[in-house]
């Protein structure tokens, strides 16, 4: 018997605005519309002012350890802009972009990091989960997010976003063959930055590509211009209409970088080069969108300026209603911990603040609490 | 006699278990140019090269599945775990395979690996940075499970933990990896697995603690003493190993005090506090003057940095129960 192959397969990488202001207009007719196109850039440029002033709120003591989205502000901005605003976003924690545009308020951002859970606490109507921070963890919940909705024949799809790290975790695989042999309406966006923590993404994946670990699940994959938000635009939606047409899952590698270090804790000196980083600057995805506004004359430096006071003004007040939350009540780490809290011992131990059971009395345990919060039907 | 952190010890430890046997090799996220998060392995990597100081892909699975085959096949690795909060994906890997390899080929295989973890609370960490699971990796038959809380022991207790012949879950309590210097010898010396050390005599009440809290408790006898106690005469034992429990010198100590106050991070439900006030119900019940107490963690989740302090064992909280202890 001859020996033939039985796969042949190829990865896509697309470009459509690239660094040096060429447009493919082929491409890129139609995908965002003028208006759109600034809006996107108004938004990238006041998440960019808030994540330069989420980093000195860490340096001046404000805030604890926080990862910078500097650099990345296209991937989900761009995929937040294609999709439905009642279609999943299902994120790690570098997507504040994404997460802004589909109408989180940036505070809520802030309050997490700043060690408070009620920025966790996703407002009424929003379809967007929590920041997640285990690795890795938060592509099964998206692909099961995505099953509901077609359990339910919903039209909603469901995308994920993770790191170039995440996809070594056994979880990343295990939702990719999930969400295959379900049929499911969900979206694997991998921000490939190069690095996690200090390990360059050749370590993660000695393939040529991360897109193609999508094929051996089944689905398709591409690669693409993760600074060229019309790239990211462009994939998205090829990818939303096989999942809402289709009900099948997409993997899209987006490369893009991280501009600043890991977090707040972390010192990128220590393993990477001043050169990488100077290339990258060069690839900015807010230059390259506000460059190709003003060549389309949609864009000039008065507009710059008049943005650039707005953004500084709107994060002014996002700090301030950040910081001006009341501090969380003691019993607020009891008080969301099951639906009716009904053990006598949590109980007890809320209302007197401790575990020696000398002092305590068992009157104290009282009745049972019904917790706030809503149930989703 | 060099003036060390914790870090600092480790790091110490761990370059001259290298040095003196090339079975010992170090595998982890971060670990190897960047010298770990908490530069625990700092400088390791450009000493003895890629080949022993192994940046892996970002697997806790693939971490510690990898390390059982390593030690499997006689090495002695020394797998790092970013933080404790991250063992769960190694924790099918550690309790299905590392803990039973031995007993369920009766000894034809041996796993003598030591994970290293940051653990615990108190340094404003964000989520899962700040967990205290040493109950169930205690209550894992197969695995031992140590706690240093100074950098003497914890340089003492590396080198046993890495000779030893079966897994054993190394914690690093974060919250004092920098938070002061003690005398460490330059000389390798070992100090044994499942040792507790008497911290400071006394007569009228027993606290056992390991780990960061050990600080805590030292805070509240201070003051106890301060305060001109009377019936606060506390002698502190760190346990330094979890499992195996040294229960003899906790049982020599309570048989005097009659008095006894349990200390950790980890929640008050089925924590490690609950093991040891039962094995002293059970062996010094005719000594007891009063109710065991634990001072511990909430039943919750440990909250997010604001409320951290509030869910802690802090000194307040200790020396409440001393005053209460003391008074019953
Ligand atoms: C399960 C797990 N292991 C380890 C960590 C510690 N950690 C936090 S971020 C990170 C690197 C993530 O890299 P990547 O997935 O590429 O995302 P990026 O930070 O580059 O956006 C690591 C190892 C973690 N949060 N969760
Ligand atoms: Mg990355």
């Amino acid at each position: 018997m001859p020996i033939k192959p039985v796969l042949k397969t190829q990865i896509d990488h697309v470009s459509i605005l690239d660094e040096h202001g060429n447009f493919d207009a082929k491409l890129g007719k139609g995908l965002i519309p003028d208006d759109d196109a600034v809006k996107l850039y108004e938004h990238m440029v006041v998440c960019r002012q808030l994540d330069e002033v989420a980093f000195k709120l860490q340096r001046s003591g404000r805030m604890g350890t926080y990862p910078q989205n500097m650099g990345q502000e296209a991937t989900s901005t761009g995929a937040a802009y294609a999709l439905n605003k009642d279609d999943w976003i299902v994120t790690a924690y570098r997507e504040n972009p994404g997460l802004f545009w589909r109408g989180l308020p940036m505070e809520y951002i802030l309050w997490h990091w700043m060690g408070d859970e009620r920025g966790n606490q996703i407002p009424e109507g929003l379809y967007v989960t929590p920041i997640s921070i285990p690795i890795g963890t938060q592509m099964l919940h998206a692909t099961g997010l995505a099953w509901a909705a077609k359990y339910r024949k919903e039209d909603r799809i469901a995308c994920t976003f993770f790191g170039d790290g995440a996809t070594s975790e056994g979880d990343f695989h295990e939702a990719a063959n999930f969400a295959a042999n379900l049929n499911l309406p969900v979206i694997f966006f991998c921000q490939n930055n190069g690095w996690a923590i200090s390990v360059p993404s050749c370590i993660q994946c000695s393939a040529p590509t991360i897109a193609q670990r999508g094929i051996a699940y089944g689905m398709d994959c591409v690669q693409c211009d993760g600074n060229d938000i019309f790239a990211v635009v462009k994939v998205m939606k090829d990818a939303i209409k096989r999942a809402r047409e289709d009900k099948r899952p997409s993997f899209i590698e987006a490369l893009t970088y991280r501009l600043g270090d890991h977090t707040t804790a972390d010192d990128a000196r220590r393993y990477r080069d001043a050169e990488e980083l100077d290339q990258w600057k060069l690839r900015d995805p807010i230059t390259r969108l506000g460059e190709y506004l003003k060549k389309k004359k949609l864009w000039n430096s008065g507009k710059e300026e008049a943005l650039q006071a707005r953004a500084k003004a709107e994060v002014a007040e996002v700090v301030k209603r950040a910081e001006g939350i009341a501090p969380p009540a003691k019993s607020e780490m009891f008080d969301s911990m099951y639906a009716t809290i009904d053990d006598p011992q949590l109980r007890i131990q809320r209302e007197t603040m401790r575990t020696s059971s000398l002092g305590q009395d068992q009157s104290q345990a009282g009745e049972d609490i019904e917790a706030s919060g809503r149930e989703r039907t | 006699m060099a003036n060390l952190t914790l870090v600092q010890a480790i790091n110490l430890a761990l370059i001259q278990e290298m040095e003196a046997d090339d079975r010992v090799i170090l595998l982890g996220e971060d670990i190897g140019k960047n010298g770990g998060v908490f530069r625990v392995t700092e400088g390791l990597w450009q000493r003895f090269g890629p080949e022993r100081v192994v940046d892996t892909p970002l697997a806790e699975s693939g971490i510690i599945g990898t390390a059982i085959g390593l030690a499997m096949a006689g090495l002695r690795p020394v797998p790092e775990i970013q933080f404790e909060g991250f063992l769960g994906p190694a924790y099918d890997q550690i309790c299905t395979h590392a803990a039973r390899m031995r007993t369920r080929t009766r000894g034809a295989f041996s796993v003598p690996m030591t994970i290293r973890v940051p653990v615990g609370g108190g340094i404003h960490a964000p989520e899962l940075h700040s967990d205290s699971p040493e109950a169930i990796y205690a209550h894992t038959p197969g695995l031992k499970v140590v706690m240093p809380s100074s950098p003497y022991d914890a340089k003492g207790l590396l080198i046993s933990a890495i000779r030893d012949p079966d897994p054993v879950i190394f914690f690093e309590p974060k919250r004092i990896y920098r938070a002061f210097r003690e005398e460490v010898p330059e000389d390798e010396y070992t100090i044994p697995i499942g040792q507790a050390r008497v911290v400071t005599e006394g007569d009228d009440i027993t606290m056992i603690s390991w780990g960061a809290p050990v600080i805590q408790c030292m805070q509240a006898i201070e003051k106890a003493s301060a305060s001109g106690g009377a019936g606060k005469s506390i002698e502190l034992i760190d346990l330094r190993t979890i499992k195996p429990l040294d229960i003899a010198t906790i049982i020599t100590s309570v048989k005097k005090t009659g008095r006894v106050i349990v200390v950790h991070e980890a929640p008050k439900t089925a924590g490690f506090g609950a093991e040891i006030a039962t094995e002293i119900m059970e062996h010094c019940f005719l000594y007891l003057e009063a109710p065991p107490q634990r001072v511990t963690g909430f039943d919750t989740i440990m909250p997010y940095y604001k409320l951290e302090l509030d869910y802690l064992p802090e000194e307040p909280r200790i020396s409440e129960a001393i005053e209460q202890l003391a008074a019953f």
